[in-house]
């Protein structure tokens, strides 16, 4: 006897449509910015714009979007950005190839006091990347798109980024220069590392990969042993754009795992900590969970000014340490979907049956948090649509589903040649 | 040279102070004729100087000891013991706060008595002063002399107009608060571990600058009493050095007790406006700027190496590493040694200590003990305390051995979830493919009680793997410990291992 699978091919396909249609709904088409949210007066965010780059081929592939409109869209992003003022100062678009973290949507200038975004800007030209491997045409327009991501790969300093220390720093503004973050540990800059350490003009030295893998934790908690990181989305967003699936590095060769295999175990920990549940939140168990950088509830929000639970509004809350105020995001679980299926597939399902309020015309909200329900026993969810949650989604499940996104990917060569320098080997780099 | 801070009020006396006193400078004290030749003269009569002076005189060596303020150093008078009286307050306060969540009713409004918590601390201070008493060394058979020491050659010093022939010195001067150069901060007064003990009210709004363990134990024990408390650091986290999960779980309970924080924040500014101290603050390109009552400085401290005359010794030093020694704690006279502060980079009292027994048996008995072999372990006792000893997963790095780091959650500890204590966790690091233990970090509401098993399985060369065979009492906080080693001897149970036992096991059906 076979069984129902725990969710159907047409409901992944349904959600995954849905979350696609954010970049629909949220874009300028004059100059190819998507909004960061779909809140009031939203900048754009050049992050989620790499993922709408990155999704297009996507909705190609599964006739949403015809490849002529998908080859405007991109291309209207792309000269934006060759065209866009490089000159760094405050309400410029960017310096050294790099790109400021929110732009207005109507005329691409910094807003925010924004920062210089070294990963923001590495997702984005994933995004570039990725549509220069899919439109692949010898026609005037995708010769175009082509030679307009080598001149926004060639173009950024990722050699500047070092500051003189040994790793990238990540933030930079015209005001007072680089950023003093901490960034110590794994997380989500894999690929960042890599497209700094795979450019043909201003690459970096091998070894700064290297000195961010020694701050590394390699920890075995709840009885798995995995590259430590709290929040969910570190272990999925790299892996959004990379098929880390039997290649490794030196730090995976002596773990005798790969990053791939990592995210699965963390995705594990995540369900682990959901069933412990210490803090003794509303609706988390097994089939229950997503800790993850998101919004979420606040003290600010009028209807929640007199709660007594303290609450973190927008925060990278982890596992197992926290920050953890109950909220979860049901987009960070699916997007796990292509590491542990198996657990994936009913945790969407559950949470989409529990907690129905958590999505809006099947988009996921960035989080909800059942321990904040409201007088009709709903949880509270947070309002509006984030453009990176419905990327994210967009691009996990389509590698679940066909590798689509991976495989483009594979044969990037930047990606290969970063890969390498990086110290990877095996699996499909061979 | 900085002005002198005068941030101090001066506290009224009472018995214990009067006793403390009596026991680390006595009013109309009078220094002994000095012998015609000491075998061991120790400079400074904190927790160094006292042990290492303790220690020699024990062993019939004829010492002198000499310190120009008070015996007991920092940690007696204005660090450990002082700190620690009042953060148990604080912890009480905060309990109290929290009774409703274990079932007990608040009593009405907690209030704190500043002034009686600081009077708990004096006749604490005093109590403990005993075991170091000015009678106790004299009565031991030390020379104990109040007044500056000065070197006046390689084998003599002078205090207080006496010259002090010896065979063998040690230098145990210890280190004294570094003051951040900001403008206005000398003339706006400020707190250092130094005066900060001596306040009789408690500060309406402080401000803390620097994350170090001083200025994050003061912190919170401050806000706690009901200080509005803002802590500002320059570096990105609290406590740079000490895993981030502990950071990240410190910056969680500090905004549980109210506290803002301020990291990547340097204040650059100081004036006073209308009896309030204004501070400019800047992270970033963001600036703004906080009104205060008081500021407390917790950013590192500098060895007292000034006005020793060090010179006339043939003593090497500098002012931001202190006296130069080598790994047997000897300096650049061979006849004189150093210990505690005033040479090392690990400033805590427990690491003066071992250091003077160090230098003592090297100094007076041709020893050739060395500093490197030791396991120092240390503890910032904000509320859950970190504690740590050995190597930091970086460390090990840079060594290139590969760690591997058993990780057990107090949640996951059934007597932290019974006291309700969860935040926290234990982790040990091993060398990758043994169960030799490298190092560990603990947060817990008793680490520093905790890492001691650690330490003596460190310094005893138990792996992990035994420390799953130790008993260990159920249920307390420590089990975290014992469970991080059957975490560890489950890793060890490979598919072959675990294919040959149900094979074994098959063969008894």
């Amino acid at each position: 006897m076979i069984s129902e699978p725990p969710m159907a091919e047409q409901t992944l396909d349904q959600l995954q449509r849905a979350a696609f249609s954010y970049f629909l709904q949220a874009a300028n088409p004059a100059n190819g910015l998507i909004a960061d949210t779909t809140r009031d007066n939203s900048p754009s965010s050049i992050g989620v714009v790499g993922f709408a780059l990155s999704a297009y081929p996507v909705a190609v592939e599964r006739g949403w979007m015809t490849r002529a409109d998908a080859v405007q869209r991109s291309l209207a992003t792309l000269r934006f950005f060759r065209d866009s003022d490089q000159s760094g100062s405050p309400d410029a678009t960017g310096y050294k190839g790099f790109y400021y973290h929110f732009l207005d949507m109507q005329t691409g200038i910094r807003v925010w006091r924004s920062e210089l975004s070294m990963v923001d800007t590495a997702m984005l030209l994933a995004g570039a990347l990725t549509a220069a491997s899919y439109f692949d045409a010898e026609t005037d327009e995708e010769i175009e798109l082509r030679g307009i991501v080598d001149t926004l790969y060639r173009r950024i300093d990722w050699s500047w980024t070092l500051g003189g220390k040994a790793t990238i720093r990540l933030g930079w503004k015209p005001e007072c220069g680089f950023l003093n973050y901490g960034w110590d540990g794994y997380n989500e800059a894999i690929v960042l590392y890599v497209l700094a350490l795979g450019s043909p003009t201003h690459t970096i030295a091998g070894d700064s990969f290297e000195a961010w893998t020694a701050t590394y934790q390699w920890e075995n908690l709840y009885g798995h042993d995995f590259l430590y990181a709290g929040p969910l989305f570190i272990h999925q967003f790299s892996h959004a754009w990379i098929d880390f699936r039997g290649i490794q590095d030196r730090f995976m060769r002596e773990k005798r795992c790969d990053y791939f295999e990592n995210s699965r175990r963390a995705t594990e920990v995540q369900r682990e900590y959901a069933r412990r549940n210490p803090h003794g939140f509303a609706g988390y168990d097994e089939a229950c969970w997503g800790v993850t950088a998101c919004d979420g509830p606040s003290h600010q929000q009028p209807e929640l000014a007199d709660e007594p639970r303290r609450l973190f509004g927008y925060a990278a809350r982890g596992v197992p340490y926290g920050p953890d105020d109950g909220t979860l995001s049901g987009w960070a679980a699916m997007a796990s979907l292509p590491f542990a299926p198996e657990i994936v597939l009913g945790t969407a399902r559950a949470m989409l049956d529990r907690y129905p309020e958590n999505l809006s015309d099947l988009q996921y909200a960035s989080s909800f948090n059942p321990s904040l329900s409201r007088a009709d026993r709903r949880a509270w969810v947070s309002a509006g649509l984030f453009g990176l949650d419905q990327g994210i989604v967009v691009l996990m499940i389509e590698n679940y589903r066909s590798q689509l996104i991976w495989r483009l990917m594979r044969n990037s060569h930047p990606i290969r040649t970063g890969l390498r320098r990086a110290g990877f080997r095996g699996g499909w780099l061979r | 040279m900085l002005p002198r801070n005068d941030f101090v009020s001066v506290a009224p006396s009472e018995t214990s102070e009067r006793e403390w006193r009596e026991n680390v400078h006595p009013d109309g004290w009078r220094n002994p004729a000095p012998a015609a030749r000491y075998h061991l003269a120790v400079i400074g009569a904190g927790t160094a100087g006292l042990v290492a002076a303790h220690a020699a005189a024990a062993l019939g060596a004829k010492v002198a000891l000499i310190e120009r303020h008070l015996l007991g150093g920092d940690c007696l008078n204005v660090g450990c013991v002082p700190s620690k009286a009042i953060i148990r307050t604080s912890r009480l306060v905060a309990e109290m706060r929290h009774a409703k969540h274990y079932g007990a009713q608040i009593p009405g409004d907690i209030r704190v008595d500043f002034s009686e918590v600081m009077q708990r601390m004096r006749g604490i201070r005093a109590r403990i002063s005993r075991a170091d008493s000015v009678r106790r060394l004299v009565s031991a058979g030390v020379d104990v002399f109040f007044g500056e020491a000065r070197f006046t050659g390689t084998q003599t010093l002078t205090v207080d107009g006496a010259t002090l022939r010896f065979k063998k010195a040690m230098v145990a001067t210890g280190s004294r608060p570094d003051t951040p150069s900001i403008p206005g901060l000398v003339e706006a007064g400020y707190l250092t571990n130094e005066n900060v003990f001596d306040l009789a009210e408690l500060p309406r709004r402080l401000l803390v600058i620097g994350g170090g363990p001083l200025g994050c134990e003061l912190a919170q024990a401050f806000s706690r009493f009901g200080s509005k408390t803002i802590i500002a650091q320059s570096w990105p986290l609290f406590l740079p050095l000490e895993e981030r999960d502990a950071a990240q779980i410190l910056s969680d309970a500090f905004a549980r007790d109210g506290i803002e924080v301020r990291l990547n924040t340097r204040a650059v500014n100081v004036r006073v406006e209308g009896g309030h101290k204004l501070v400019d603050l800047v992270s970033d390109d963001y600036k703004s700027t906080v009104a205060v009552d008081a500021i407390l400085t917790g950013t590192g401290r500098v060895p007292n190496v000034d006005g020793l005359n060090l010179e006339a010794a043939g003593v090497d030093y500098d002012h931001t590493g202190g006296i130069r020694v080598d790994d047997f704690l000897q300096t650049t006279n061979p006849r004189i040694y150093a210990a505690g502060d005033a040479c090392l980079e690990d400033k805590f009292t427990h690491t003066a200590d071992a250091s003077a027994r160090i230098a003592v048996r090297n100094a007076l008995f041709l020893g050739r003990q060395r500093l490197s072999a030791l396991t120092i372990p240390w503890c910032t006792y904000t509320d859950p305390e970190i504690a740590h000893v050995g190597l930091y997963v970086r460390q090990a790095h840079e060594k290139g051995i590969s760690v591997k780091t058993f990780t057990i959650p107090m949640h996951d500890v059934d007597r932290a979830i019974a006291d309700g204590e969860e935040a926290g966790f234990v982790k040990i690091h091993v060398k990758e493919g043994s169960d030799r233990i490298l190092g560990a970090t603990i947060v817990a509401r008793h680490a520093g009680e905790m890492i001691n098993e650690i330490t003596l399985a460190m310094v005893a060369g138990i792996g992990l793997r035994t420390l799953a065979d130790v008993i260990h009492t159920y249920p307390t906080q420590g089990e975290a410990i014992k469970k991080a080693a059957d975490a560890y001897n489950r890793t060890r149970l490979t598919p072959f291992r675990n294919g040959l036992l149900r094979k074994w096991l098959r063969g008894w059906v």
